[in-house]
């Protein structure tokens, strides 16, 4: 079905001067994901999933300068950084790639003949049904740059992305591809802040018995925008586990689309978000498909809010037909730290198959003014008390992160977050 | 201790449950059809059909217009597609808007007049139309009046204890003698709560609504008997369109239930009704509804396509409203009975079974809309999903700024029976200030194992033992409902679910 000519004249708009280079196999997939892109259109505001989260600022054809001043988390994880600067693979600043039973590549640099080519845009279109997410074919099409990780072993230390932005008025759209081997395992570290405006596609391959950790720190530019992507296959046995901090920005829009394909597999995503302020929008669109038996997923959520700040969560769990002992879990909370702030969900479960145990919470309320008093009562001055209460509130999905040091590093952080935006 | 306790209630409700059961036998006992000479209108929908319908009605110039600014916004609006449920698409064009048995054109003065081939029709579905009878079912317990509205096809047959509920200053009727009689009534109320231009559905039955039942309670009254109203689809390729508008006036109480049947046919009926209620001060008006339409054979064939928009607007302060709902027949479900609460302290509440077998399908739910101050809403869903049906649960909850201090609690509980069944939530939860408190749960699981096994050992068979454990999953909801319709609901629930198992 064709697209109607404003919404042909809008995409155009949006995508005119990326870059497309359109040779070997990076451009016979970069092509498909823009064929995707032509029937689809950019998301509106009337799209079911974009409800609550108006796409506009990342369907525009520009985007405005933003002062910076963020700055990469995990300084203190010993891991092999690989830098961005303005969306570009900085050889300089990083480390020596090099890392036993990984192979790294620079996606702007790689041969015609190469593994990603069987993967790349592959995860991205396979999720494009039953929801569009046009955005994400931008990414597969578009992409400046990005990694191809291809794990075959466990890996001895973290890789960490490491992204700067000096313009700061760049529009940058990074493309990763990261393949885990049967048994291999490997944790995969992003921070910092890219871009003006930032779009990510990170596509995972999870073959069997393999693990993957993802640990994500979004950067703190308070204008800046992202729209973030992962798509995930995880075969059986397979672990895969995905956990964001975002704090700041004007919009954060995060979707993972995970598609568990192989049984006894586990599947977990997981992310807190502090928002200040009206301009603050920050959304997980999260989409966990169970095709296989004996797995386990969970989703884990919270948001703090103030300031008129608005905080979404769209998430799904979808039970195909046989895939039986499943176990779903689901909980999406916000605290709202003054009236003005809002919680906006739609947690949903689409269930196929009868021997299955799946369940969702989802919670939006104030600070428990109890607690509060006895914390008061103890002599916790109130600012305090506050802050403690918040942590307690995130620390059901801080315990999502295996890695102790990274867990702490991120909670400092939340601590700094909460000092300076007054408990 | 405790646990004995609970098994021993359990244990004595169900095994009413399951003699219910074995005298019922049958699977849809209400299949049948009443062969009764009809007038129709001619088949499809057009600005004569409406003034047609009107005209049949003796209704004033304004109503006319009102349908009419209906239909022609019906004409510009689309279907909507939204909802998780697959059926072929509909033909308006192909149904009758209107169908009146021919003994009523000559409206009856009393029941004593009425044809009784319909009374007749009533008397086997169960429905006291005269005066002195009570529900099936209740025995024992001192005499209980309900009042009834019965609705046959497009037109009310009669509606019973009219002098006595007039005594206490109730107004019970039909809505077509509601317009003619009581016209400031209908004016000022009908449309205020589900507007004209509310949804395709609800707009059609703007448009086309035949007949449904009105009620009035006035300030102060406590309504002396419960009120109900028997929908009944006798002819074949009819749509029903009930209208139903119900005013509760400051400080007043009453009890509505709602039954509904329909014959067997292999060709797929419409019903699209449209129920208002208005809730004033301190008033509190609770809605039962126990949906026994027919829901088609077991390959999908037949069945009512049932389209339906309930909404309550508790106006006042302190207003109440409860939606209760069994929903367990139909091809097709799709209806969201939704609270709006707009007076501070005021409360809805939704409580509901939907039980989807073979191969029917059924979206449905609730909303709540907080806009008070200090409002509370409970919503418990238990949806059941047996054969190859499919079951949604929708919902949403909306906290508006100003609804300071309010509180909701959703419970929404899905039960699988069989694995090529669905059952699927989508709620959406809007919270837009931080002193209310909104909290939202969800689970999906099948017939627990330990509890059929246990049943089994005890020497129930197989559909004796889903049809308890079914019934205890579904207690919160069936505890909701008034006396009568519990015990038919509770029967209906073993019924839906004959042939699930084994």
């Amino acid at each position: 079905m064709a697209l109607p000519q404003a919404k042909l004249d809008q995409l155009s708009a949006r995508i005119a001067g990326l870059h497309f280079p359109a040779t070997g196999w990076q451009g016979k997939a970069r092509g498909e994901a823009l064929e995707r892109l032509g029937a689809m259109g950019l998301p509106g505001k009337r799209d079911e999933y974009w409800r609550y989260t108006d796409p506009t600022a990342l369907t525009a054809p520009e985007t405005k300068a933003v002062e910076g001043r963020g700055e990469a988390a995990f300084e203190s994880i010993d891991a092999v950084k690989l830098v961005f600067v303005d969306g570009v693979f900085d050889a300089a600043a990083s480390d020596d790639p090099a890392l036993a039973g990984v192979e790294i590549t620079r996606l702007a640099e790689v041969a015609d003949i190469h593994w990603a080519g069987d993967l790349y845009g592959q995860l991205e279109a396979a999720g494009q049904t039953p929801v569009q997410r046009p955005l994400a074919a931008i990414g597969s099409a578009f992409a400046t740059d990005g990694v191809l990780i291809r794990a075959t072993a466990a890996a001895g230390r973290p890789v960490a992305l490491v992204y700067r932005s000096e313009s700061y008025s760049s529009d940058v759209i990074l493309h990763h591809v990261v393949k885990l081997e049967e048994g291999a395992e490997l944790t995969l570290l992003e921070s910092g802040d890219a871009a003006a405006r930032l779009l990510t596609v990170m596509e995972v391959d999870v073959a069997k018995d393999a693990r993957f950790h993802h640990v994500r720190s979004q950067g703190r530019t308070p204008e800046r925008l992202v729209a973030t992507h992962i798509f995930a296959r995880i075969a059986e046995g397979a672990l895969f586990k995905s956990f964001t901090v975002a704090a700041n920005g004007v919009l954060t829009r995060n979707e993972a689309v995970l598609d568990i394909v192989g049984d006894d597999a586990v599947a977990h995503v997981a992310g807190v978000a502090v928002g200040d302020g009206r301009d603050f929008l920050h959304d997980d669109t999260v989409f966990i498909t169970h095709g296989a038996e004996r797995c386990e997923s969970r989703q884990v959520f919270k948001k703090v809010l103030k300031n008129g700040a608005t905080g979404v969560f769209q998430g799904k769990i979808l039970v195909k037909p046989g895939a039986q002992k499943t176990d779903g879990y689901q909980i999406s909370q916000s605290l709202l730290l003054d009236g003005d702030s809002q919680f906006l969900a739609k947690p949903e479960l689409e269930i196929y198959a009868d021997d299955v145990k799946c369940s969702h919470g989802s919670t939006s309320g104030a600070i428990d003014d109890t607690a509060l008093f006895y914390l008061r009562s103890r002599g916790v001055p109130e600012k305090a008390a506050q802050s403690l209460l918040v942590l307690a509130f995130l620390a059901e999905a801080l315990a999502e992160i295996e890695d102790e040091a990274i867990a702490e590093d991120l909670r400092a952080r939340l601590e700094g977050w909460l000092d300076r935006h007054d408990g | 201790m405790a646990l004995e306790e609970t098994l021993e209630v359990r244990e004595g409700v169900d095994r009413e449950t399951i003699e219910t059961v074995q005298a019922m036998a049958g699977k849809y006992k209400y299949g049948w059809e009443t062969e009764i000479e009809m007038e129709y209108a001619p088949k499809g929908v057009s600005e004569e059909i409406v003034r047609l319908i009107s005209a049949k009605n003796d209704e004033p110039e304004w109503m006319l217009e009102w349908r009419l600014a209906a239909y022609r916004r019906w004409v510009e609006m689309t279907e909507p597609k939204w909802a998780m449920l697959n059926y072929p698409e509909i033909d308006y064009q192909d149904i009758y808007y209107y169908a009146k048995p021919k003994s009523m054109e000559v409206k009856p003065k009393s029941l004593d007049e009425v044809d009784p081939k319909l009374l007749a029709t009533y008397a086997k579905l169960g429905i006291p139309l005269k005066e002195q009878a009570i529900l099936a079912g209740v025995e024992g317990a001192e005499e209980k009046k309900v009042a009834v509205d019965a609705v046959f096809d497009s037109v009310s047959v009669g509606t019973t204890f009219k002098a006595e509920l007039a005594k206490a200053g109730v107004i019970f009727c039909s809505i077509s003698e509601a317009v003619r009689e009581h016209p400031e009534l209908v004016k000022k109320y009908i449309g205020s709560v589900v507007p004209q231009s509310d949804n395709f559905f609800a707009t059609l039955n703007s448009a086309v609504f035949s007949d449904g039942s009105f009620v009035y309670i006035p300030e102060g009254v406590k309504c002396p008997m419960e009120l109900s109203t028997y929908f009944r689809i006798n002819a074949e390729n009819t749509g029903q369109f009930e209208r139903t508008l119900i005013v509760a006036d400051k400080g007043s109480y009453v009890s509505y239930l709602e039954g509904c049947t329909a014959p067997k046919r292999d060709t797929n009926q419409l019903h699209a009704a449209v129920v208002e209620i208005v809730v004033l001060e301190d008033a509190e008006v609770k809605y039962s509804t126990v949906q026994n339409w027919y829901p088609g054979d077991e390959n999908g064939v037949g069945g009512i396509y049932n389209f339906v928009t309930k909404r309550a607007d508790c106006r006042g302060d302190r207003s109440k409203v409860m939606w209760t709902q069994v929903e367990t027949g139909s091809a097709i479900t799709w209806k969201y009975p939704s609270c709006i609460l707009r007076g501070n302290e005021s409360q809805g509440e939704f409580y509901s079974i939907a039980i989807a077998n073979n191969a029917q399908q059924a979206d449905t739910g609730t909303k709540m809309i907080h806009l008070g101050k200090n409002t509370r809403s409970r919503i418990v869903s238990k949806g059941i999903s047996a054969g190859k049906a499919q079951n949604t649960y929708r919902g949403q909850v909306s906290m508006h700024p100003r609804a300071q201090n309010s509180r909701n609690y959703t419970q929404c509980d899905s039960l699988l029976i069989g694995d090529q069944c669905g059952a699927h939530t989508v709620p959406y939860i809007e919270v837009k200030n931080n002193s209310s408190r909104v909290e939202h749960e969800a689970t999906t699981s099948k017939v627990d194992d330990d509890q059929l096994f246990y049943c089994r050992s005890r020497g129930m068979d197989e559909e004796e033992a889903v049809a308890l454990v079914v019934n205890g999953f579904c207690k919160e909801v069936l505890q909701a409902l008034p006396m009568e319709f519990a015990m038919e609901a509770q029967a209906l629930v073993a019924i839906s679910l004959e042939g699930s198992v084994g």
